[in-house]
């Protein structure tokens, strides 16, 4: 039985007035958020009843809900002047003209191929990715793997997108994720069948194209027992957008001994208010790892969590953030123990350089049940100037008996005697702080597929060049 | 006019004056050794010669390839030609000995991310660090562990002499490289200094304790005190401080040869 509700607004208006959307019809795109809008994203995207009903209901506890003051300074979003919900015909409308200088000059000097820069820079709608695409799909498939854009997933696979769909972070959760519970469009979403491991690491970019690189994408992730799957969103070029507020939902649910990493490397342009939201739910001796890096942007506030729901759960977040001039990078983690023996751990690296701004906000709660289990927090804050700042919020919250919770937090300069140390070898002073962020930073890198490490590099000498030692 | 030449050398730390007159004279080919008891100047000479940060140049020269190095910045100095292996080798986490080495030597030959031509091989390389691990008895197991990360006293010191076989430096300062070592780790380190000795390299070796010129024979010794040099010679220096150490300048009255106890 189809969970799909007879009432569809899309096939409704077809059948009852035999309206149609011709091939050529352009969304006419709007600015600003009301019922009506989250009505045509519905339709447009022939939604079921039930996704109707709610994303509606989102917007009600969206715009009940006041703005976090607890965190960065968001009071400059206006939320009347965005769009929340742009056809791929609409972006491409940007020309390769109108990108910013630095934007153009960072995809020259990390080398991205033609194609791959038009798209992350919004130009073209498509990557030309294809090839790779089908080939890994029809491994996928084989097994019974689903990886789709989440859009096609609530049309083809109606009944497991609405099992789970919504279940761990649900709108109410927070101010964003009601945002983006009204606006969701794209994002990816995987299932992992019981007992089938997923081999290559599932990137975004084989199917990516513009809609899929939405500012409200939605992404959900179902490892069955004792699945694998390594997920890996975005990519080290900056990603250029003149939309100012991407705001994700990430939903994971890793059932008993399954395993499931996600990792990120993101790094928007510095105009975007990047408010994102990711959980997972990890149960009896699953394992749910999130590694997730973070430079660019003007605020980013994300602290991936994982509820460790039944004895044995484990889970992992190791992040890295890069705040230069103008920016804050406010991240961290969350570790909720809800059953006994459960394991975590929080490792934080960040830099902040030219006044940049960095803050680690932790959370792990301990629910009495929680006996025996364990928690380490570890945060390192390295500073490249005297300018910049960092700052560390823990919030530990324990009601369990038994329990190990450990928290380390450092901060350091780059210290005279090391840069001295690799100059006495020949190394020029911006080689060597280069270096020694890197190092600073090798527990993430050496997480990462080798090409990422290398771009993340990379990326970081761009980043530190024409810094003041 | 020697290869390398230090003229009336000053230099202060925070204000107070530690060097008060250097001169030395070193051309390649030579072995010259410093000594002096705790306080004579010693490490404020090594690390103004390579250009610390936390020592002030109050006056003077160093003469080196036609350029005054107290001018130029660490790194210049050191693809000039010289090298310092440090008294207290400095841990850089997160990078691999083999990645620093690699980066090091690129930087040494000029190799700045274009010029492909300038940059060192695979190949090359594995071979070059093959043959001088050997020599310092050193394995392989070394090369991806962080720079001086958990390396023990030996380690870190023979991890020094591999650079400068790495580097090939024309003048090299050995800061007291014996300090904190077992009697195999001298030799190895000594052997493979041996080895490196000939018309290419100028060495100073600056040391409190007569016991690594046991190994590697000094040309002229210098006897370093209050920032001074005091007596100057050939080997029999040494051989003088080590019966009478420096009890010689009244306030500096200290041995220069080990007590059994003090040998690892």
């Amino acid at each position: 039985m189809a969970t799909v509700p007879k009432v569809d607004v899309g096939t409704d208006y077809k059948e009852k007035y035999g309206f149609f959307v011709p091939e050529d019809f352009v969304f006419k795109a709007k600015r600003g958020l009301n019922p009506e809008i989250v009505k045509e994203i519905s339709w447009m995207k022939k939604e079921p009843e039930w996704m109707l009903k709610f994303r509606l209901r989102s917007l009600e506890i969206f715009r009940k809900k006041p703005m976090p003051k607890w965190g960065a300074d968001l009071s400059v979003i206006d939320f009347e002047n965005i769009f929340y919900y742009l056809k791929a015909s609409d972006r491409q409308s940007k020309t390769w003209e109108d990108l910013p200088p630095d934007i153009k000059a960072t995809y020259d000097r990390l080398g991205v191929p033609e194609a791959e820069r038009k798209f992350l820079a919004g130009v073209s709608a498509q990557y030309e990715s294809e090839v790779v695409y089908h080939s890994l799909q029809e491994s996928l498939t084989k097994k019974g793997v689903i990886f789709t854009d989440t859009d096609s997933a609530l049309r083809d696979h109606p009944e497991l997108f609405k099992e789970y769909f919504g279940t761990v972070i649900p709108p109410a959760d927070n101010k964003f994720s009601a945002l983006n519970s009204a606006v969701w469009s794209g994002g990816s979403f995987i299932y992992v069948p019981k007992g089938v491991h997923v081999e290559v690491p599932l990137q975004a970019y084989f199917r990516i194209n513009a809609e899929n690189m939405g500012q409200f994408e939605r992404t959900l992730i179902i490892c069955d027992e004792g699945s694998f799957v390594h997920y890996i969103e975005g990519c080290t070029a900056p990603i250029y957008t003149t939309d100012s507020l991407h705001s994700a939902v990430v939903e994971i649910i890793v059932k008993r001994n399954a395993r499931c990493r996600y990792t990120t490397i993101q790094n928007w342009s510095t105009n975007v208010f990047n408010l994102v939201t990711k959980r997972a739910l990890a149960y009896g001796d699953a394992t749910m790892e999130w590694v997730d890096g973070n430079l660019g942007s003007q605020i980013t506030m994300k602290y991936p969590s994982v509820y460790l729901m039944e004895p044995g759960a484990k889970g992992d977040v190791l992040s890295v953030a890069f705040a230069g001039k103008g920016q804050h990078q406010d991240a961290g983690g969350k570790m909720i123990h809800v059953a006994p023996n459960t394991t975590s751990t929080i490792t934080s690296k960040s830099i902040s350089k030219g006044g940049g701004r960095t803050s680690y906000r932790g959370h792990i709660k301990m629910y009495p049940d929680a006996k025996n289990s364990k928690s380490f927090v570890k945060c390192d804050a390295l500073l490249l100037d005297d300018d910049s700042r960092s700052d560390t919020y823990p919030y530990n919250d324990v009601d369990a008996e038994n329990v190990t919770l450990g928290h380390e937090a450092t901060v350091s300069k780059v210290s005279d005697e090391q840069l001295f140390y690799l100059m006495s070898r020949g190394i020029t002073r911006s080689e060597a702080e280069t270096m020694i962020v890197n190092g600073f930073i090798e527990p993430f890198t050496k997480e990462l597929p080798l090409e990422y490490a290398v771009e993340l590099n990379r990326l970081i000498q761009l980043e530190m060049e024409g810094s003041v030692g | 006019m020697a290869d390398f030449e230090i003229r009336d050398l000053r230099a202060s730390v925070e204000g107070k004056e530690i060097l008060k007159g250097v001169t030395l004279s070193i051309n390649k080919g030579e072995v010259h050794a410093v000594m002096g008891p705790n306080g004579s100047g010693k490490s404020t000479l090594s690390h103004t010669l390579m250009g610390h940060p936390g020592y002030t140049v109050d006056g003077g020269q160093v003469n080196f390839k036609g350029k005054n190095v107290l001018e130029l910045e660490p790194d210049e100095r050191a693809r000039l030609g010289m090298f310092l292996a440090f008294q207290y080798p400095v841990v850089v986490p997160g990078i691999s000995m083999t990645n620093f080495l690699r980066t090091a030597l690129n930087a040494k030959r000029g190799y700045d991310g274009k010029d492909k031509s300038k940059q060192v091989s695979p190949k090359e390389f594995r071979s070059l660090l093959k043959g001088e691990l050997e020599v310092l008895h050193m394995d392989d197991s070394f090369l991806p562990r962080y720079i001086n990360d958990g390396f023990s006293g030996g380690e870190k010191k023979r991890a020094e002499i591999l650079q400068m076989a790495i580097l090939k430096p024309e003048i090299a300062i050995l800061d007291e490289t014996d300090s904190g070592l077992d009697i195999d780790s001298i030799k190895f380190v000594a052997e493979a200094v041996n080895r490196m000795r000939g018309p290419e390299l100028g060495v100073l070796i600056i040391t409190h304790y007569t016991r690594i010129l046991e190994f590697i024979k000094p040309d002229f010794v210098h006897v370093l005190v209050d920032g001074k040099f005091v007596l100057s010679g050939g080997p029999e220096v040494a051989d003088r401080l080590e019966k009478t150490g420096y009890s010689e300048w009244a306030e500096a009255d200290e041995p220069a040869v080990l007590k059994p106890e003090e040998v690892a």
